[in-house]
């Protein structure tokens, strides 16, 4: 479970974040909508504490999570996705994928790579496994960092943008992958644009605006009777 | 006086060119070569530090020995050190400049060379649970040390060169060794040639290296190509992907 607890978040004189209350149930499938600089992605960024909050508290599965405890309790609860994959280009596809497990969960290299191996194929790229990151298309680098963050067997997997940075023709292997996983019983966050994605997999949608929630609800609510009027502005954009 | 007159005399000197060489040039290009690298990472990582002190010191330090001519800096310690009671061999005095001097050159080296790793793979690490020291064994200097291997080598190239500063504190290095015999026979150009291509023997190589790394870096990461037919067999079968 994520809990965060009157979140604020300022850059300089910017406040990115306004008291932002927000819970998430395990095995729940949460989607942030929102338009840009609404605070979405800092809003998944403080779940991990890739961004300290200015102020407020973040809770996994009740433990609060601090500057000193991060990597302990992000390490083993959490994994996430990222807009530009962050793959780590010096290494293969396969040591992407055993680099965490062998390193901080000290497993043998050889148990480390068959789990790495089994979701490789899971992605569909255990034939990728000896390649590096930049043979592959972007899809296919995506696809890899889901499967670097499956191989880490965390409960929460946070998806910060996964299709933004994607060509058009990619998107669809990414979400299909991730559709996938919508359902296992894994907490997932993501933010993101794709509408269809959000209606077919969510528990639940919330909408943000200059760094607050303003709307939440069922995924099919929320689309066809948005509640503010911010929130019919946006959809009536994208849709 | 011809320039190229004396090099039957000269051949009988090549012993004595050689003995300086590896004796004094050699040895003290590998030690400060070894002490520069160590300044140079130290340094280098000490410039990204968050404390404002510490960048000022580093500033000063990499400001000063970058932007003065090292025949000065190392007149500087030659006759200063004395004055203060302190008596260093020669070779210790060069060993010295030529890593402090590199040492600040190999500095921002390293610090561009971590600078240049992107956000994104700290950030990749840290939410996968690597602690700061972990994520920059693991993943940031693995990556700078292969980018920066290329200007690094260049840097080791001048320090080689630059151990010829030797010559003014009568260090008697290569460079000593042949501006005195020049001195005293008269005879100039092939005492010169002779330490040239001396340097040359060790510099050139060095110079391919360099270039060598920087054409490998072009490629990127790259898979090596395999021979094995059932790697071969399962990547040919992937066309669907």
């Amino acid at each position: 479970m994520i809990q965060l607890q009157n979140i604020n978040k300022s850059f300089g004189d910017v406040q990115v974040l306004k008291d932002v209350n927000l819970q998430v149930k395990e095995g729940e499938k949460l989607v942030i909508l929102g338009p840009s600089g609404s605070g979405k992605s800092t809003t998944i960024r403080c779940m991990n504490f890739l961004e300290e909050p200015t102020s407020g508290l973040v809770g996994i599965d009740g433990e609060i999570v601090t500057k000193r405890n991060k990597n302990k309790i992000v390490g083993e609860k959490m994994s996430m996705v990222f807009q530009q994959f962050n793959l780590y280009p010096h290494k293969t596809v396969l040591e992407n994928l055993t680099l965490a497990p062998i390193k901080i969960k000290k497993i043998k290299k050889w148990d480390a790579e068959e789990k790495a191996m089994y979701f490789l194929e899971k992605v569909g790229l255990e034939h990728k496994a000896h390649a590096y990151p930049q043979e592959l298309s972007g899809g296919q680098q995506q696809r890899v960092a889901i499967a670097r963050a499956l191989v880490a067997n965390t409960k929460i997997i946070l998806f910060d943008e996964p299709t933004s940075a994607l060509d058009p023709e990619m998107v669809k292997e990414v979400l299909d992958v991730m559709v996938d996983l919508a359902k296992e019983n894994i907490t997932m966050v993501c933010v993101t644009h794709e509408m269809g994605f959000a209606r077919q997999v969510a528990d639940r949608v919330i909408f943000m605006d200059d760094g607050q929630i303003i709307e939440e609800g069922k995924p099919n609510e929320f689309f066809d009777h948005p509640q503010t009027e911010r929130a019919k502005q946006f959809l009536s954009k994208i849709m | 006086m011809n320039f190229f007159k004396g090099w039957d005399k000269v051949v009988s000197e090549i012993p004595e060119f050689l003995t300086a060489f590896l004796c004094v040039t050699v040895w003290v290009a590998i030690v400060g070569t070894l002490l520069a690298l160590t300044i140079g990472i130290v340094v280098g990582l000490m410039s990204s530090s968050k404390n404002k002190f510490i960048r000022f010191i580093v500033r000063v330090y990499v400001e000063f020995f970058q932007n003065t001519p090292i025949l000065i800096q190392i007149f500087f310690i030659y006759l200063a050190l004395p004055a203060f009671g302190v008596r260093l061999h020669e070779m210790t005095i060069a060993i010295m400049i030529v890593s402090l001097y590199h040492g600040a050159y190999i500095s921002e080296i390293v610090r561009s060379g971590v600078e240049s790793v992107p956000k994104g793979q700290y950030e990749a690490a840290e939410s996968q649970g690597f602690s700061h020291i972990q994520s920059m064994v693991y993943i940031v200097l693995p990556q700078t040390i292969r980018l920066i291997l290329p200007p690094l080598t260049s840097q080791i190239v001048a320090l080689f060169k630059n151990t010829s500063v030797l010559q003014v504190i009568a260090g008697g290095d290569l460079m000593y060794v042949a501006a005195s015999w020049a001195g005293y026979t008269g005879i100039t150009a092939p005492p010169y040639l002779i330490a040239a291509v001396l340097y040359f023997s060790i510099c050139y190589p060095l110079t391919c290296l360099s270039r060598y790394f920087e054409k490998k870096n072009e490629a990127g990461y790259v898979q090596k190509k395999s021979k094995d037919p059932a790697i071969l067999q399962l990547e040919g079968g992937a066309l669907d992907v």
